[in-house]
Parts: structure tokens; sequence; C-alpha cells
């Protein structure tokens, strides 16, 4: 081992190699012969070679770092009375600020490392974190009835060093303290045939200690290993965890030895003051602390401590883990370069321990250029992380849906589960009330109550009852998802708000710094269960019923089921603008509560699953231990998680099961994991672990917090006692076998953006032990420094007591919302529901109504301007203003219809939305709630915006009437449409138009010598032409329009006759019968059909005129039939037509033509009246028409 | 009736560089006798709505309009009976009434102090007998009544279309039953731009859900095929309507037919 690290200080191997040669087994081809080599001949010693450099740094640092100063801030004095080593290692109390001094060193072993790896723990290996420390309060100091089992007090070690336990809780990482750093290298349990250690003999522990203080310590010197001999100590613990008993003595031997390389080290002659914290051997540690800043300058062998500082470094980076120290100067130097290569880490963290970092001294003054990167990144950052616990007990409330009697057997279940609520909630209220007073048990205070309580649930259905209320509480009180800020204080909240946002904002960090707890049990805590947890688990205990633990189960994992299947939005990732932002804090906060949610659950499974297996510790033979494994691989799982983390991983969805999955684990017992079922688990978390890694980040790659989540919590439950470390080292070769697809799915939820700082932070504690770290050394040297605690100066309410009193609405709308808080949430979904439609509809009837009726006025005060001042009317804009200053006043009435509209509507909705059993109280008070509430909605509207939508609304009136004022077209709208029996059979007019165009083409020409018309076809046109007219269902104004041009313009044709008729050559006119029918038929269509303007006058045009004057020989007396047919149907007046024929002189025409057309006028004036006989006589003298015409 | 796209194609196939006339369209008729007259129409309105607009441009050079109007002129000149005007455009591979209007406009210039509004030009053509020009009036209507692609007789028989498709998709759906609001009822409460019937109650025609109906008959684009009306609809309706079908209906021997929201 030395050999190697001998090697890399050398420079005879490079960082890289060494890693490479740490991580895998076999050769890489990219290693130097040489120094493949060189290892090569090394290669048994590989596993070990990580302890030994973890433990290589902790001693060495441990040599010159403080362990025991108080506080110099706090307690000056008494840093001067320290106890030399004879008190052991420190413990509890003054602990807590022993620790001010290293912040920096040990930061790169708390929050720096401990998403990847952390120091300590296991003998080596190329993945996960290997770190045993033991925070205060260790695993195995299991439940001893207390209330806080976990993280209790720790006990006074030996009677020479006493501790206060109140405050055990704040130690920070203490460097020294072999229970929470124990030198790395220890014996998988089971592992038989070492001998034990030569050296010192084990130290026996006494009983009572043997409950309180950490047991499983990997305490044997490096490289050599020390089995457990010992004789087990059984945990007495209702459900006592397993404690490999044998560590105790080594630990105890560790210290000693510790104990004696201080005193060889350090030539302090203080004198001990033995009644204070042991720890602290020299004095001049706390001179190092108050008057030696560590300077870059001085520190000794800079390159090997920055090989080092590289090959650590690469450990945490490759998911590995991590002498030279001279003294603090080195520490810190080290810390530093550690820092720095970690620095891409560091940047995630949240803003406030990036603030604690930028502004340490120590890390300006070695490394400004990581001081001004950190100071960057905490400029940029956003990740507000709140430390404090959010608030543990949260009102009992009544889940009067789960009482309703139609869900139980009988009467007397029903009464039994009403029962057993009421005694649930009342002993849970006790607890809330006592459970932090001095004395107070769980066990003693309850326990018979509880279990009087479960005796009566006989029906197995009762249970399952039971479990839903259990199971539904534990989520309502424990589940706390992070940053929804809590109140604060528990105070009112209409107190909280006299003091605005601003002060509230300060009273809330104020409150943070006062009760977050100071340390969560160091970098690495045991499974716990704080808060309100405490007392569900204790319930379990204490109940201690068969029953309710397998109806728990079941219903912890259908609920397990149920969260992690459910699908979780997932919106684009790509847009990162931000509005969708906005949309994402909604989906993180969703997320954060599906999550926390599960690892409650999960955690609570774990417990009760594996509550009957958990012994003291794996059993003492192989034998023993196989039949147990036997017997045990018999057992299904109680949730089938292997299959789950499967398709979690698949489905790319590991950021929410893996998380709750490590809680689950967390709490199994020593046998599990050696189970097959349970160790392909491990391995495969093993692997996944090892597939994290944090440097690379490329496209569709899981997002780095949830990266750094998942490894934390994959860290964090690997250095669980009862997770076997051996574990890491057989599997390497099967790795392959649980390779994942993971290629499946694109876009799981791990590419999502899901973690924040927060969740992270919420779901990994230990990570905020840094921050603690930094601002308890801040705290320790601002005394000195000036301060750099911003001081938060609470604000208090003035004259709180001679508050005026509240508004009567202020009243209601507390009263109201004391009555919902007593009613079954669907009440009040209801009731809001109702509110929120009556009053949109409210605003829509409004609108309908009385702004219709406004705009009905505004347009008969328009038209009334409109006759008064002539077609203008004057400005548009000035007239709207006109009319808006007349009518904008009526728009207060809107709140009055408004009101009443929403007193008349919303009862009747409530009424019918709630059951019909609802009490009449009840469903008055929900009506009247409903009522003003819609009313507020529908009147805020109103008051807001009616003025602008009558204004609006008037405005478009406007414009209309002023667009409607232009030439109307004359005849719409009086006959329109065709009689009921008509069944619209009639040709369509685009048919009849393109029809007719036909024939006007054909007409006009140019034609082929066979092209022509039928005259049937022209008559059976017109006879549809006729026929549309008279049903008119498919036509349109333009349409009839063009029809009648068309017609006219087919008429001068047919005057003309010019259009060309089928038939054999000689016959190609029409008839001069047919052409007067066809006349006829027109005439009458234009008198009765026709319901647009007819052109007329085209028929006396120049042009339709002069169609007569390219026939040879020219035929005038259809023109003169159809003119005297035109006055006679009334269709033109004499007037109009002699206009016409008078204004044709002002054309050009040929000599003859003039001459003709001057006759036919003569002709139509000189006869007023069209006999028929006139008629006649044209035809007759047709040969000679114009002579004819001139006789006549 | 369902025309294929193929049949489509061979007919489109037979349109190229054919003048808009009624000559054409009955060979056409001939060729394709198992179409209706108002497919084929509607067919050749299309194709060569699509030739008129890469071609367009051309014809409306200076030098081309000049030399337009000097042929004419000379036309006329020779013998105003003859169709000088719609044989220019045939030769020209132009429409007759765009030629019509191409000359018309040139003539006013020529005749008028100002230059001729727009809307002068629409009304003569509307009804040449405003024009000042006797023979030119002549040409031009000539030009209109023989035009089966373009004028204002066209577009009167296309909007005639739409309006009558619309008016029977209406009775079909009242027939059937369904509550719709209309395009006058949807531009009442503001929307700017409306598909024909929005229904009130989505209907499933064919496994497909019809949220709106769209008559798209107007005798221009009717034969437009799928792809083409689907991007065009995708500027109404870009949010909610996921996807939008063309239904052909058939009623009363017209063949049309009609774009649903989906």
């Amino acid at each position: 081992m030395a050999a190697v690290l001998e090697s890399l200080l050398r420079e005879e191997l490079s960082v890289a190699v060494a890693v490479r040669w740490i991580a895998r087994s076999a050769q890489s081809s990219e290693d130097d012969p040489r120094e493949a080599a060189a290892l090569s001949s090394l290669r048994p010693l590989r596993k070990e070679f990580v302890p030994f450099l973890l433990n290589f740094l902790r001693e060495q640092s441990s040599r010159v770092l403080p362990q025991g100063p108080p506080t110099p801030a706090k307690a000056p004095g008494s840093s001067t009375g320290l106890p030399g080593r004879s008190g052991g290692p420190p413990r509890g109390g003054r602990g807590a600020r022993n620790q001010l001094f290293p912040p920096i060193e040990a930061s790169s072993a708390t929050a720096a490392d401990a998403p990847s790896a952390r120091r300590g723990g296991r003998r080596r290996g190329p993945g996960p974190a290997r770190e045993r420390g033991r925070g205060p309060g260790g695993l195995e100091e299991g439940v001893s009835g207390e209330c806080l089992p976990w993280a209790g007090g720790r006990r006074p070690r030996s009677s020479g060093s006493p501790s206060s336990p109140s405050l055990a809780r704040s130690d920070p990482p203490n460097l020294s303290n072999l229970e929470e750093f124990p030198p790395v290298g220890s014996v998988p349990p089971g592992s038989a045939g070492t001998k034990p250690s030569r050296r010192i003999n084990p130290t026996p522990v006494s009983e009572e200690r043997s409950l309180s203080k950490p047991k499983t310590c990997f305490t044997s010197p490096p490289i050599s290993c020390v089995p457990s001999s010992q004789p087990s100590v059984l945990d007495t613990s209702p459900w006592g965890h397993g404690i490999p008993s044998g560590c105790r003595s080594l630990q105890e031997e560790r210290e000693m030895l510790r104990k004696e390389r201080s005193k060889q080290l350090q030539q302090s002659p203080t004198p001990a003051c033995p009644t204070l914290e042991p720890g602290s051997p020299h004095p001049s540690r706390t001179g190092h602390l108050t008057a030696e800043p560590a300077d870059p300058t001085r520190v000794s062998s800079r390159h090997r401590l920055e090989l080092v500082a590289l090959v650590y470094s690469s450990c945490i980076a490759d998911s590995l883990e991590s002498p030279l120290f001279q003294s603090v100067h080195d520490c810190v130097f080290f810390a530093v370069q550690v820092l720095e290569h970690q620095f891409h880490v560091l940047s995630h963290l949240d803003k406030g321990t990036l603030k604690l970092l930028a502004e340490n001294e120590r890390l300006l003054c070695f490394s400004p250029a990581l001081q001004g990167r950190l100071r960057a990144a905490y400029e940029g950052s956003v990740a507000k992380v709140s430390l404090a616990m959010p608030p543990s007990a949260q009102a009992v409330s009544f889940q009067p849906e789960t009482d309703n009697r139609a869900n139980f057997s009988s009467d007397r279940a029903f009464h039994t589960f009403k029962k057993q609520r009421d005694v649930f909630y009342e002993v849970l209220r006790e607890w809330e009330d006592r459970h932090e007073e001095p004395g107070w048990d769980f066990e003693k205070g309850l326990g018979s109550r509880i279990r009087a309580m479960m005796g009566q649930l006989s029906a197995a259905c009762s249970h399952s009852h039971f479990v839903r209320l259990f199971q539904k509480q534990l989520l309502q009180m424990c589940q706390s998802p992070g940053g929804a800020g809590g109140t604060v204080l528990g105070e009112a909240p209409d107190v909280l708000n006299m003091l605005g946002a601003d002060k509230l904002g300060r009273l809330r960090r104020l409150q943070e710094r006062l009760v977050a707890p100071q340390s969560s049990g160091g970098p690495c805590p045991p499974p716990t269960f704080p808060g309100c947890q405490g007392f569900f688990r204790d319930f379990i205990l204490s109940a201690s019923s068969f029953q309710f633990n397998q109806h728990l189960m079941d219903s912890l994992s259908l609920k397990i089921r149920e969260l992690n299947s459910l699908a979780l939005p997932q919106p684009e990732p790509s847009d990162e603008d931000g509005e969708s932002d906005v949309d994402w804090q909604g989906e993180r906060r969703q997320f954060a509560v599906v999550l926390l949610s599960l690892r409650l659950l999960a955690k609570f499974l774990g417990f009760v699953a594996f509550l009957p297996y958990r012994g003291p510790e794996p059993p003492p033979t192989r034998e023993l231990q196989d039949s147990i494994l036997s017997l045990r691989s018999q057992v299904p799982p109680v949730l089938d998680v292997r299959a789950l983390l499967q398709q979690g991983l698949r489905a790319r969805r590991a950021v929410l099961t893996v998380p709750w999955l490590v809680e689950f684990l967390s709490l199994a017992d020593h046998i599990v994991p050696m189970l097959d079922y349970y160790r392909s688990i491990f391995t495969l978390l093993l692997h996944l672990h090892r597939s994290l890694v944090l440097s690379k980040e490329s496209e569709g790659e899981m997002c780095f917090l949830n990266k750094l989540l998942l490894l934390a919590v994959l860290g964090w439950l690997f250095q669980i006692p009862t997770v076997p470390e051996d574990l890491f080292f057989l599997e390497e070769g099967q790795l392959d076998v649980f390779e994942v697809d993971t290629v499946a799915s694109e876009h799981g939820l791990d590419s999502m953006p899901v973690v924040d700082q927060q969740l992270l932070y919420t779901c990994c504690p230990y990570i905020g032990e840094l921050r603690k770290l930094l601002a308890s050394w801040v705290s320790g040297s601002s005394g000195r420094s000036g301060g750099l605690v911003r001081k938060i100066t609470p604000t208090t309410t003035t004259g709180l007591g001679a508050q005026p009193p509240q508004t009567t609405q202020g009243l209601q709308a507390q009263l109201a919302q004391a009555f919902f808080h007593n009613q079954p949430p669907s009440l009040r979904r209801t009731v809001e529901f109702v509110a929120e439609r009556i009053g949109s509809n409210c605003v829509k009837h409004i609108k309908a109504t009385l702004v219709a009726e406004l705009v009905r006025q505004a347009e008969s005060l328009l038209q009334e301007q409109l006759v008064t001042q002539g077609q203008e009317g004057g400005d548009p804009a000035q007239l709207l203003e006109i009319l808006c200053s007349q009518l904008c006043p009526h728009g207060a009435q809107a709140l009055t219809q408004g009101r009443e509209f929403c007193q008349k509507k919303s009862p009747g909705a409530v009424r019918a939305l709630l059951p019909e059993e609802t009490p009449a109280a009840v469903l008055s008070s929900a009506e009247n709630i409903a009522v003003s509430l819609a009313t507020e909605k529908a009147c805020a509207w109103l008051s807001a915006n009616i003025t602008a939508l009558i204004r609006r609304e008037v405005k478009a009136a406007v414009s209309r009437t002023l667009r409607a004022q232009g030439p109307e077209p004359a005849a719409r709208g009086e006959r329109r449409g065709c009689s009921r029996a008509c069944e619209h059979h009639a040709p369509l007019p685009s048919h009849l138009i393109s029809e007719i165009k036909d024939v006007l083409s054909l007409a006009v020409g140019p034609r082929d010598p066979e092209e022509g018309v039928a005259p049937e076809y022209l008559e059976q046109l017109l006879g549809q032409l006729g026929q549309m007219l008279r049903c008119r269902q498919f036509l349109c104004p333009p349409a009839e329009q063009h029809l009648a041009k068309c017609s006219v313009e087919l008429a001068s044709l047919l005057v003309a006759d010019q259009i060309p008729i089928l038939g054999p050559p000689a016959q190609h006119q029409l008839e001069r019968g047919q052409a007067r029918r066809l006349l006829l038929m027109l005439l009458s269509l234009w008198k009765d059909d026709f319901q647009v303007p007819v052109p007329l006058q085209l028929l006396l045009r120049p042009r339709n005129v002069a169609l007569l004057a390219d026939t040879r020989p020219r035929e005038w007396d259809l023109l003169l039939f159809l003119l005297r047919e035109l006055v006679e149907k009334g269709l033109m007046r004499r007037m109009e037509i002699e206009a016409c024929l008078g204004s044709l002189h002002e054309t050009q025409w040929p000599g003859d033509f003039s001459e003709e057309l001057a006759t036919l006028f003569n002709l139509f004036l000189a006869e007023p009246h069209v006999p028929e006989h006139q008629l006649r006589a044209c035809e007759l003298v047709q040969p000679n028409r114009g002579t004819v015409l001139a006789q006549s | 009736m369902i025309l294929t796209k193929a049949q489509y194609d061979e007919i489109a196939q037979c349109l190229v560089s054919v003048p808009p006339t009624r000559q054409s369209l009955r060979k056409l008729k001939q060729r394709f006798p198992s179409q209706s007259q108002a497919t084929l129409l509607s067919i050749f309105s299309q194709e060569y709505q699509k030739h008129i607009k890469r071609t367009h441009a051309k014809h409306h050079t200076s030098e081309a309009i000049e030399s337009y109007y000097q042929r004419y002129l000379n036309g006329v000149g020779e013998n105003g009976a003859a169709p000088v005007l719609l044989e220019l455009a045939n030769e020209v591979d132009y429409a007759p009434s765009l030629m019509a209007r191409i000359i018309l406009e040139r003539f006013l210039q020529e005749h008028e102090e100002a230059p001729p509004s727009k809307s002068v030009i629409n009304s003569m053509l509307r009804d040449p007998s405003q024009i000042p020009d006797g023979v030119l009036a002549n040409q031009v209507y000539q030009c209109i009544v023989n035009d089966c692609c373009y004028g204002p007789l066209v577009d009167c028989i296309k909007h005639a279309i739409g309006h009558e498709h619309e008016v029977l998709l209406r009775d079909l759906l009242l027939e059937k039953n369904l509550s719709f609001l209309d395009e006058d009822q949807l531009r009442a409460r503001g929307y700017d731009k409306t598909p024909d019937f929005i229904l009130q109650v989505p209907v499933a025609v064919e496994g497909h859900i019809i949220h709106w109906i769209e008559s798209k008959a107007s005798f221009g684009d009717e034969c437009s095929h799928h792809a083409y009306l689907h991007d065009q609809f995708w500027s109404y309706w870009n949010s909610s309507e996921k996807e939008s079908l063309i239904l052909w209906l058939k009623s009363q021997s017209l063949v049309k037919f009609v774009i649903v929201g989906i």
C-alpha cells in the first residue's frame, strides 16, 4: 500500500494510472508498461489501497488538526483548560465547538464528497462510498424506547468525560472521533479466520453504553484485519439492530492507539482539565485557531500534497474513495486542492453554502481563484435552501370521508372504528404535547392504551380501515415537500401578515438559525425517524400487532406501487425561457411531493417488513447463517422491489425509484443483503452508482442534480452497517449480467430537471453538514474578525394587544375557513366550484342582457343622431364619445344585477351538487358562502371592466351602424325564400350562370361551324332559371345580379338574332315565333322572379344595339316588340326608353343604321300602345322591314 | 364520388398549355366522358390557375404590355369584328380576361387623363358597355364570356358554388340535428378567421371526431388534394385541432368536399 503511495509521490506512477489501477482489475492498454509492471506486483493489494489512502489522510491530518478546543468566541477561557488525551475521544457537548478549527478539511469530507464517495468505510473498492463515519447517535444506538432513538443524545462514554446530551446532536464531524471517522478497512461480518489484534487488549465496555454508542466500527488498523471475536451484546431495544460487538473493543483499542500517538507527537504540557472535553491535547491548537491562521506560504511539500489531492479527487470523481500533513497549513492546502478539483460539485450546492465558502478566509488565502469561482457561482445561484426542519406536527384533521358507515360490515365495526380513531388521535395529541418532555416515555405513557385499542380491532376490515387512517395520517404529518415554507414559529397567520413580507422573511431566517438542527448526525447519519415519524414507528412497536403490521404492509405496498407508477408530467425539456421555468416550479413541486411520500412509505414498509428479522448482528457461524439464508430465501419479498427497480431503470425513472428503494433497503436486517434476491438489487444499485459519473454530462443524460441525489442516497445506503462490504468486491465480474437497457425511453424523468437543491438537501440532510460546519466556523471566528454573521433583527409587532378588532369581512372569511375545516373536502371544492362558475356566468349574463340592451340604446340614439344631423352624422369618434358618456353610467347597474344573479343562481347549484342528506344548516352555510364568493368574483370583474366593456360594444355597434348607412341593396330580404313545400330541386345558380355563359360565348364567338344551341335548350334553360329564381334556396345576391345581367345580354342577342341554332345550315337562325316566346319568358322572369334590379337599360346601350347593325338584313321588329313589352309590363317607363334611344344618337353609326335607328325611335314614340296587329304587320313586312317601318 | 389522385393527375396532364376556352373544355369532356363537366372544369380551373400564377409576371412587364397593345391595335385596325384580343391571349398563353384587363388598362391610360382606378376597371370588366370604345367593349366582352377560368363571370360562379355548398352543408347539419355555430355567429363572437361551421357538440364520422367543418367547395380549389389544404388550414387551426380531414360530399349531383376539424 505504502509502496503504491510512495511511487505516486515520487512520481514514478501517474495519477491516472493509479486510479485506473484502483478502479479495474484488468490492465489497460493505455498504461505505461513500466508503470503497469510496477503495479501488477501489487495487485493483491489493490483492494486495500483506498482504505489505506483514507486512513493515511486521516491520520496525517488528525495529528495537526485540533480536536478539542471550545469555541473561542464563546468560551475563550475554557480553551486554556483543555484536557489531555486521557479523557478519550471528544464527544457530545462542547465537542460541537471543538470542530471549529478544521472546517475546510472537514468540508472536503462532508459536502464535497458526500455525493459521490465519502471517507471512511470499507476496505476499498472502485465503486461507492466507503464511509463509515458515524454521526452522533449512530444507527446502533437503537431505540431504547426513547423518542429520538436514532439521533438520540450520546451518552457519556466514560465517567471522565461528561457531556451534555442535549447538545450532542450539534456535533460537527470530528476527525479524531473514531466513531465518526473510524479508520478504514474492516472485517466483513461473518468472515472468519483472522486473528484478533495483537497489540492492545480490547477494553470491555459497560452495558449501559452498549445502548447508546455506535457499535459498528471498522477499527482495525490499516491492512491488518481484526475479526469480530467478541461475544455480541444483544440489543434489547424493541427492534434493535444487529450490533457487531467485536468492533466495540476495537474502537477502544483504536482510541488508545491514537492517544499514544498524540502523546508522542504533541509535546504539550498544558495541564488538562479533566472535566472538559478531551481530545485537544495541544494548547497551540487553540492558538492556531485564534492567532495563527493557515498560511499558504508555509505549506510544506506542496507538490506531494497536490499529488495526493489529485488522487483523492480522482477517486471521488470516479466514485472511488481518497500524508504528509505536517501542519495545519498542509491540511488546509490539501483541502483547498480537493475543493478545487471538486468545484463542479460545489457549484451545484445551495446558495448559502456557496456564500459561506466564498467568504471563507482560508480559502481566499489559499486559492483566490477558487474563491472567485465560488463567488461567481454564488452570485449566479438561485438555489436557496432552508435547512430548517419543516414543522413537524400539523393539526390533526378529521377525515369524515373514511367515517362512512357504508364502508363497514356492521354498526359495531363502525362504532369500534370510530372509537379507535378517537383513541388514535388522543394518543397522537398526547404524543405531540409530551414527547419532548424529559422523562416521558412512549411505551410507558401510551403503550397500554395503544394495545388496548388494537385489541378491539377484531374484523379484518376494521384493520384495513385503521391502517388507511394510519397511513393517511402518516403521509399528512411527515411528508415535507421542501421549500413549501411552513408556518413560522407556529404563529397565527394574521399576526404574521402584520409583519409584511420582508419582515416575515427575516423572521424565517432567524427561526432557521435558531431552531434548525445544527447537525443531522454527521456526514453519514444512520437511518432515523425524525420528528413525527418517531410517533408512527413507536406506535407500530408498541402496538406489536401482527394483523396491523400485515395490513400496513399491504397498504404501504399498494400505495408505493401507485405513486411509483404515477405518470409525472414531462414537458419539453428543450425550452428554457422564463415562462416554462415558471411551469417547472409546479412540476418540480409535484415530483418532490411524490418522491418524499414514496420515501416515507418505503421507509415504513422496510421498517415493518424487516422488523421480525431484525436481530442484533449477523449470525455468528456459517452454518447458522446458511440455515437462516435457506429459510429466508423461501420468503417472498413483501414488495417486488427488484422488478420496480428494473422497470424504473428501463423507463429512465431512476431518480424517482432509487431514492425510495434506498429508504426501504436502509432498514433491512443483516441477512437481507445476503439473500439472492436482494443481493441482485444491491448489485444493480452498485452498478448504477458506478455508472453515474458526475463530471460527465452529455446530451440526454441524467441531469446533474438528479445524479447527485442518486449518488448521495446510494452512497449513504452503502455505508449502512447492515450492508456488508464484501458485496462490493464479489460482484465485479458479474456486473454485465445486470446491464440494463436504459436507451429504451429517451425522455424519462431522469433527464428532466426534477431535482432541485431543496429536494436534494431534504432527502440528504447530511449534504447540509458542510454549510453548518462553515456557519459555525464563521460564528466562531466572528468575535475576532468583526463578525461575518449578519445580525437578524427580529421585528416586534407594535401594539399587538391594542390591535383593532378585525373587520367583519375578515371574520367572515375566517368563519368560512373554519366551516370548511370541519366539513369533507368535497364540500369546499363544490362551493368553490359553484362560486367560480356562477361568478363567470354572471359576467356573461350581464354582457348578454345589460350590455346588449345598452348597445341597442346606442344604436337607436345613433339613428336619431343620423336623422337629425343628416347622412354624415358627424365624426364617428365624437359620436362614440357622446354615446358612451350617456350610456356608461348605466354600467353601475351591473353590480346590482350581478349580485342578484349570484344570489339567485348559486344556492340552487350548491344544492344540486351536495348530497341530499347534507344537514340544512350546513347546506345553507355552504349556499351563503357560495353566493358571497360568486358575488365577490363577479363584482370584482364587473367593477373593474364594465365601463370598458360597454365602450367596446358600443364602438362596435357604431361602426356597424355607420357601415350599414351605405347604399343598401334595394331588394333585400323582402320576398326571400321559397315556399315550405319546395324541395329545392331547382338547378343550382352556379350551374345556370355557367350554362348561360356558354350560350353567350357561343353567340359572341368565335365558334366552330358545327356549334350552336337547340331552341328547345334555350327554352329549357330559361325555364330552369325561373325555377331556380322561385326556389332561391341556394341563391345569393351576387349570383342573382349576374344572372339578371346575363339574361339581358341574352335578350339582346335574341333580338339581334345572334344566337347560332343547331340544325341544317340553312336554318341557322331562330324562328321568329320561337324568339318571341323566349323574349316573353325573359320578360316574365324579369317581372316576376328576379328580386334584384335587372339592368334592362343595357338593352339600349350602343354595344347591344350595335349587334343589330351586324345583321343583314336588319330586323327591328323584335326590338320594338321587346321595348313595347317592357313598357307594357311596367319594367321600364317610356321616358326611360326614350332617354336611352335619344342617347343612342350620340354614337357614331354607319349611315344607313342611323337612319333606321331614327325610324325605330319615331315608331316607338308614335305608338304609345302596342297593338297586336302592329307587331304582326312588322312580321308581314319582314322582307323589307326598313321600308315598312318607314311607312308605318 | 371520389376522384383519385391518379385520375386527377391524368386529367391535369391533358391541360398543359391549353387555352381556357369553351372548346378546350369540350375536348376535355370528350376525352373523359365519365367525369362531370363540373369536375373537369374545376380541375381545369385549378390547373390553369397554377399555370397563370407561374407565368403571370412575364405578361406584366411594360414591354409585354406595349407589344400586346400594339398587336391589339393592329388587329382591330384590320378587322374590328375579328376576335383579336381573344386570339392574342391564346397565342401568348394567357387568360383572355386577364389579357382584356391589360389592354383595357393600357387603353384607358392612353385615353384618360388620370390613370384608371382599379374599381373603374373592374366595373368596366363587369359591364363592358361602359367602355368608351365600342370595339374594345366587344373585344373585352368576348374575352370574358369565352374565358372559363378567369373573369367576373367565373368569379361569380365560384362564389355561387361556395355559397350553395354552405347552404347544402347547413341543411345537412340541420337535417342531422347537429347544433352548430355558423360563420356569422362566430364572427360576432370575435373569431377573425373561421371555418364555416363549428359544431357545438362534436360528432364522430368513421372513427374521426369532428369539431368543425369548412366547406371548401369553391370552384377553384375543390380539387386541391389533402396536403395542400392541410397546410393552408394550419393557419386557421393551430391550437386544439390536431388534424383535418377532407370529406367528399355528394349531394344533388355535386361533387365537393368539406374539410372537417378533428
